[in-house]
This record gives C-alpha cells, structure tokens and sequence, in this order.
C-alpha cells in the first residue's frame, strides 16, 4: 500500500531521514517509535508531501506520490497532523464536512451529509453535534480532527490514514478510545500508519513496529520481534524492563532505573 | 445549512437594495421614492410620465448614483477583501489598513502622481483613473506579499508580528508619501491630500466604471476559493492534505483581495476599518463558514459604506464629513472587542 524506498531527507549536511525504507499493507496498523529528534516528524512530512525528498521514492498503491494529482491524493491518504487549532471558529459539523471537500464542488451531495453522519456516530461524537468546535475539550477536539480525517477516505476502505502522535495530550481515556478507533479501521481494510511515543500502545494495538533513530531504521517487525531491551535502548537511550502478561503476546515495558 | 446561505445572502442583497434607495433618495435635492420610481420608469421607457423636476433629475444621474455606487463598490470590495485577507492569514484581525496594504496603495498612487510618469500624463478620463488603480493594486500587492512574509511562521501569522509588521509597513509608506509631498507641486498636493482624507467626493461616472472592474472580478472570483479558506481555517498543512493547492490559491487570494483594495484606495483614498467589522459582524452573527463570509461581505460591506456615506454628507449639511472619520468611529470599538476576545481565547 505504501511502499518507502531508500527515502533521505537532507537539511544541509545533516540528514534527518537516511536511507530509509519500509512497507505497510492494507489492514495494517503500522506504528512508528522513536525519541524526539529521530526523525519521525520529518518521514511523516515526507510521506504527506509537504516537504520533497532530498533521495529515496515513496509509492502509494504503486504509484509515486509526486505523480498524484492533488485532489486524487486527497481521497487516497487523509492525515491527522499533531497541531490543530483552527483561526475562527466553526460548528462540529461543518468541520467534519471539510473532509468532504475533496469530494464535492460548491455544494455537498447527500451521500457526504450521509458519510458525515456515520463518521460522527463511528468516533462517537453525535453528542457534539451543533457544537462550536473551539468549546471542546482537547479531547473532543481531537476526535472531531478525526472524524474529518476518516471522512475525507471514508469510502475508499484501502485508502491510508497517516496519524501524527494522535493520543499526544490526551488522558488515558481519550488516548484509549482513539487508539480502539484506529485499530478498527486498520481492520475495515485502511493502512494505517501512525506515530506514536508510548511502547505499550504501539505492541498493543500495531500489527507492526518500525523504530528510529537519528533518521535511520534500528528495528522492524512484530512487536513481539522487535520489543526488547536492546532495541528499546538503541532507539531511546534508557534502560527498561520487559514484564510478560497474560493475554498479552508481547512483553510490558517498564522503566528499570529505580527512584532512590 | 445551504438553504439556509441562500436565504442569508438574499436578505443581505436586500438591504444593499434599501440602503442605495434610500440614499439615492436623501440629500441637499430631496428626490421621493414615488419621483425616483418615475426617473427610473421614465427613463427606462416604461411610462411616459413625467413626475420629477428636472433638477430632481440631474442631481439624480450627476450626483446621487454615481455616488450611490461608487460607495456599494468600495464598500463591497473592502468587505469581500478583508474577508480574504483575514482568511488568508488566520486571523480576524487582519485588515487591509492596519497591516499596512492601504498605505502601500497610497504610496504607489502618489508616486504616480508626483513623478508623472510618462505613461500617466498622456492619459486623460476614465483611462488615467485606470491607470492610478493599476499602480495602486501594484502597491497593495507588494505590501501584502512583504506583511506575509514576515508575519508567517509555520504557516501561522502571530498576531502581534502582524500588526507590528502593518506598524512599520505604515510608518515607512508614510513617510515616503511625506516625502513626495514635500516635492509635489500645488496642483499635484491638491490630489494628494483627497488620499488623507478618505471620501467618496470623487464620485463620478468615471470613477464609477474606472472601479467596476476591480471590485467585479474579486467579487465573482473569490466564492470559488471559499471552500479553500474554509480548508486553510485548519492550517497550511492541513489544507494541503485535503488537496488544496495552497501555493497558487495563496496568490490568486493575494491578487484578487489587493485587486479590489488598491482600485478602492485609488478611487476614495484610505477608508479604514470596513474590511474588519464586516466580515466580523458576518461570522458572529451567522457563521464563520467562507461560503457566506465572502458574498456576504461583500453585500453588508456595499450597505454599510452607502448608509456611513448617506451620514457623512446630510449631518453637517451643507458641509460634509469625511467618511473615514465615521467608519473608524464604528470601528474602533468592533476592533478593540476582537482584541479582548482573542486575548481571551489565545493568550495574546
């Protein structure tokens, strides 16, 4: 689905992104692990388009990315960014509509009012319907940044959906239910891809792992293949510990330095 | 919701009907609605009677409607273009004057004035009005492009760096108009100091169609960017990944919005605040939505300016008032609540 090929992005002489390259499949949850600084940021821009590679292709559903026009871009791959403040102030629903716009001209048809109404029923934000988007709470206002994501791709079910540190911010409870959220429509058929900063979520809900560091890749694979204490200290510098849990196929990780 | 736009944009369109009527009908000659409906029937051939007095007649075609429309037209393109340009640069405070566009109009129209440029001083009419809006538009322009590079950082504009930028783009545009004042000659200050004021005086047949074009082409353009300023509401990035193609929307914004500033400058001088107030009065009593934002705009700014106009001529009559006083009067206070109710909100 996206296919990423000896990709380098190079800011004077430093590279941000070196020679890197991976793979993730429809029905996939692809979740990408690194320190701050190791170039997650970078490879998600790049993977969006906003900035060029400086070496190296990216291929989506075998095509390569800068050869998409635009607007076929837009029903192929929706991105949910890290920041989203938005500059005036608009109801729930017109902002979910926005992911529409790729679909429609001046007016919105009634499958987009239809494909808006499911979504927010989806990310279980009917309640919020009416709503002025700069009201809610952070953790509201992500899952209405989500709802217009989804519904930008929603009815093309192998489209890919790149998520930006989607949980960043959130408590538990919020970061759970997009987490669920995600996981279900790595299901329904999307390739997902998504940064994430917590190693238990990753091995929890991705199919697959892929961890960086200083732009290049340290490991991928399975969780249970590529969470363990090595790999966790060359990507992060930190000393963990692994708990095995029942119903769990991979190992918890703890931090191992004790507080004295 | 759309239905719902449809039926706002026809109320707004009827206001600007009643405001022109009623302004076309008050002054120094009063003109009745039943004798303006005659001047209009008679000549348009639908009845041959004659219930007007003649000088009803030429204050009405000389005067009035001229003035009439040249007010709706800068009013409109004001509105439709603050609508822009706040769009443009998320933010509601930005407006063509505080940030300097304004000034950068004025001082390429003066400079045309002062150097006479060649090209310029062969022209006579409606040509040489062209001309001047041409060269203002220019200015507008620039301005804009130099405010957006400096206020714009990660695709966002920090307030106070915009206003700062719109600070220093205006005392620089000031003091180089002060400088070509200093070297003006009489006949030439004359025309500079119409710019200091601000009026619709000017008004004229000529003017009138020197302007149509430039405030038409951004009026009829701009709708269709709406759902690209609605995209940009999220961010640059946000709207690049819904397909918008930020680079060329960013400029045909930049052009159509100063298009319509520059020619409104040209023609009127600086009238402040119009672009401000009424795409806010837009937003807070319907919906941020640029769908209705950008025509709406564009119809409340054609009232407001025809109805501040109507004021400014009849209340110290036979004198005039210059109209930039009244709009900054109304205007001030809408601003100085926009700054407390985004201080609020983002900790300015």
């Amino acid at each position: 689905m996206i296919r990423v090929e000896e990709l380098t992005y190079k800011v004077g002489n430093r590279k941000l992104v070196d020679g890197l390259s991976f793979e993730a499949h429809s029905g996939e949850m692809l979740a990408i692990l690194g320190a701050n600084g190791a170039g997650k940021s970078t490879l998600m821009k790049l993977l969006c388009r906003e900035i060029r590679p400086s070496a190296g292709k990216v291929f989506i559903k075998g095509k390569e990315l800068m050869n998409y026009r635009l607007e076929d871009l837009a029903k192929t791959r929706a991105v949910l960014s890290q920041h989203n403040t938005i500059s005036v102030s608009f109801i729930v629903d017109e902002l979910v509509m926005m992911g529409r716009y790729p679909h429609f001209d001046q007016k919105p048809a009634a499958n987009d009012f239809s494909v808006v109404r499911r979504v927010m029923q989806d990310t279980g934000i009917s309640h919020l319907s009416g709503r002025d988007y700069n009201t809610l709470s952070g953790g509201e206002q992500q899952r209405v940044q989500l709802a217009r994501v989804i519904a930008q791709v929603y009815d093309s079910p192998n489209a890919c959906l790149l998520l930006d540190e989607p949980t960043n911010g959130l408590d538990i409870q919020f970061q759970q239910q997009i987490m669920v959220l995600a996981r279900k429509l790595a299901d329904r058929g999307y390739c997902v891809i998504c940064i994430l900063h917590d190693i238990n979520y990753a091995s929890r809900f991705a199919d697959r792992i892929l961890m960086l560091k200083n732009g290049k890749k340290v490991a991928e694979g399975l969780p249970v293949e590529v969470i363990n204490c090595d790999n966790i200290h060359e990507t992060f510098s930190i000393k963990v510990k692994l708990m095995e849990c029942e119903d769990y196929n991979c190992p918890l990780v703890i931090p191992a330095t004790s507080v004295s | 919701m759309i239905k719902k736009t449809g039926y706002i944009i026809v109320l707004l369109a009827v206001v600007l009907v009643v405001t022109m009527v009623v302004s076309s009908c008050i002054g120094a000659v009063d003109i009745s609605f039943s004798e303006l409906l005659s001047i209009i029937s008679y000549h348009t051939r639908l009845s041959d009677y004659q219930g007007f007095t003649s000088q009803q007649e030429s204050v009405f075609f000389n005067l009035r409607l001229p003035r009439v429309l040249l007010g709706s037209l800068i009013g409109a393109g004001l509105g439709v273009s603050g609508a822009a340009i706040q769009g443009l640069f998320r933010n509601p405070l930005a407006e063509p004057g505080l940030i300097g566009i304004s000034s950068g109009a004025t001082l390429f129209a003066v400079i045309m004035i002062v150097l006479e440029i060649n090209i310029f001083k062969n022209l006579t009419g409606t040509l040489s009005f062209y001309a001047l809006s041409i060269a203002a538009f220019i200015g507008a322009g620039i301005t804009t492009m130099i405010v957006y590079r400096i206020a714009m950082k990660n695709g966002k504009t920090v307030i106070t760096t915009l206003l700062l930028a719109g600070l220093a783009i205006n005392a620089l545009a000031n003091s180089f108009i002060g400088l070509m004042t200093y070297m003006a000659t009489d006949a030439q200050l004359r025309n500079i100091t119409f710019w200091n004021l601000g009026s619709l005086g000017g008004a004229s047949w000529q003017t009138v169609s020197a302007l149509l074009p430039f405030v038409l082409i951004p009026i009829v353009t701009l709708p269709f960017f709406a759902k690209s300023l609605n995209a940009l509401v999220l961010g640059e990035p946000q709207a690049l990944h819904m397909g918008v193609n930020v680079k060329v929307v960013k400029r045909m914004i930049i052009i159509l919005a100063t298009m319509a500033v520059g020619a409104s400058v040209a023609m009127a001088g600086i009238i402040g605040f119009i672009g401000l107030i009424i795409p806010h009065i837009i937003r807070m009593t319907f919906t941020a939505d640029h769908r209705l934002v950008i025509p709406g705009s564009a119809l409340l700014g054609g009232a407001l300016l025809t109805g501040a106009d109507l004021i400014a001529r009849t209340i110290v009559a036979p004198a005039e008032l210059p109209i930039g006083i009244l709009t900054a009067m109304i205007g001030v206070p809408v601003f100085i609540y926009i700054i407390i109710s985004e201080k609020n909100k983002n900790n300015l």
